[in-house]
């Protein structure tokens, strides 16, 4: 069973859809135990930092997200769900966030008035080296973005792809062992998004 | 780089798309969750559904609707009509849209755009308006005044004073349905549209009097319109999204090209 966490940060219901269109089940929970049985976790997000942290920490989730991406369950964060898996945000003023992954997220400071914040839109992703997950994708593929903040690793590793936007490339994809993590919204970015998920489907993360 | 995006409209009455003569002489265009699966096939960047009898008619949304079109495309969609309370915009976000469009009651009830980015996240919030030109720039600065209810009443409220204080509100996205253009083909009224992409941080999108590509291009480059909305030269088979980004493509305006 695929379980999507739901933690009050926004709405799944495309995300639930997206996977039923590929013909898998999901069952979207806030159940630590339910987490844990999970064969693969999807970790999607949208809204702020800050109160998404509280409903983590009030929903007692953090200690279940730590073990199922410990124990090499098949994890994929999405938008608000990404930037959280890192140390901290700048969002709500300083935010101390999961601290799964190294680094932190920034936020879009454009020079150029018309780089309007959030970015909301398609823009591509370039790959930074080949991956199960991006399995028939074409490279400079575009997907759905809609953020303000961006993911910033500390190990440079980590990136699995970029994207540019408002003067800086960041790390739109990152991935390590079996924890895969995107800033745009793969189950909103069509055909191509939904061969990202069936991907992270078939995925066996080396261990 | 991040593309332009085209965005068609559904305008529906009774489940069925309707052309957007508002409320007059309306030509049923077919089902909207047909409509919807042909212009995502033909790579629509997102698309607006308006249920536009809901609010004068004084009933909900179409959930079930909303839900059809959730379940057949995998691209994002906005939802507008109908729409009064918190409630119904988190019935129309669950039934699987991402985006709720507010315009009349954004008017009545600025703090509806407060309470929704709040409660669903500023991108969650879209404004529509529909400003027309005026004289009166005592009241409106700008040149350009609201209107309500379908272009019926004036507001006195100056446009771009009212898309700037829509953005501090929470509005993530502002869509500018100009009511001079708006039917006419000529062309999106650029001056209104550039004057509030200039005056706002948040994407704006240029709505009404598309006729052919170069009025697109036109929405982008000299107006600075981060999407356009394109309605009846797509309905009536005028043009199609192939056509209009191809001619994007070719005038160096980045769009999508394949999907």
């Amino acid at each position: 069973m695929l379980a999507i966490v739901d933690y009050k940060a926004g709405n799944l219901t495309s995300v639930q859809l997206a996977f039923g269109a590929l013909g898998c089940d999901t069952t979207v929970t806030s159940d630590p135990a339910e987490i844990r049985a999970a064969e693969r976790v999807v970790f999607p997000g949208v809204g702020a930092a800050g109160s998404a942290m509280s409903h983590l920490d009030a929903l007692g989730l953090a200690p279940a997200l730590r073990d199922v991406t410990a124990r090499g369950t098949p994890f994929l964060g999405i938008c608000l769900g990404t930037q959280i898996l890192f140390d901290a945000s700048e969002e709500d003023g300083g935010t101390v966030t999961l601290g799964l992954l190294p680094g932190r997220a920034v936020r879009f400071r454009p020079s150029d008035r018309r780089d309007k914040v959030p970015q909301i839109g398609w823009n591509q992703v370039k790959a930074s080296r080949p991956h199960p997950l991006l399995a028939g994708i074409a490279d400079e593929s575009e997907f759905y973005f809609v953020h303000s903040y961006y993911p910033a690793p500390a190990d440079p590793c980590l990136t699995l792809g970029t994207t540019c936007y408002a003067g800086v490339t960041f790390s739109s994809m990152v991935v390590r062992g079996n924890v895969a993590a995107t800033q745009f919204h793969p189950e909103k970015s069509g055909r191509i998004g939904l061969r990202l998920l069936d991907n992270f489907l078939r995925w066996t993360p080396d261990t | 780089m991040l593309t332009k995006r085209i965005i068609p409209c559904l305008d529906i009455i009774n489940r069925r798309v309707t052309k957007g003569v508002r409320f007059t002489n309306n030509i049923d265009l077919g089902d909207p969750v047909e409509m919807a699966v042909r212009y995502s096939d033909e790579g629509c960047d997102e698309l607006v559904v308006y249920d536009i009898t809901a609010s004068a008619e004084q009933r909900p949304i179409d959930i079930g609707m909303v839900r059809e079109v959730a379940r057949a495309i995998r691209i994002p969609f906005a939802v507008g009509g109908g729409i009064a309370t918190l409630d119904d915009m988190s019935r129309v976000l669950l039934a699987g849209a991402e985006k709720i469009s507010v315009n009349s009651l954004a008017v009545r009830t600025p703090s509806i755009i407060a309470d929704g980015a709040r409660a669903f996240g500023n991108q969650c919030m879209v404004l529509g308006m529909d400003p027309v030109a005026t004289a009166d720039r005592t009241r409106c600065p700008s040149g350009y005044e609201v209107t309500t209810r379908g272009f019926r009443e004036r507001t006195g409220m100056d446009a771009v004073a009212w898309a700037r204080r829509a953005e501090a509100l929470g509005a993530g996205e502002i869509v500018v349905n100009s009511v001079d253009a708006d039917g006419t083909r000529a062309g999106f009224e650029l001056t209104i549209t550039r004057l509030i992409a200039e005056a706002v941080n948040v994407p704006v999108v240029a709505s009404g009097g598309a006729g052919c590509a170069a009025h697109l291009r036109d929405a982008f480059t000299v107006a600075g319109a981060d999407a356009v909305i394109v309605a009846g030269i797509l309905h009536t088979g005028h043009t199609t999204l192939g056509q209009l980004k191809h001619a994007l493509h070719a005038d160096g305006v980045p769009v999508r090209m394949h999907w």
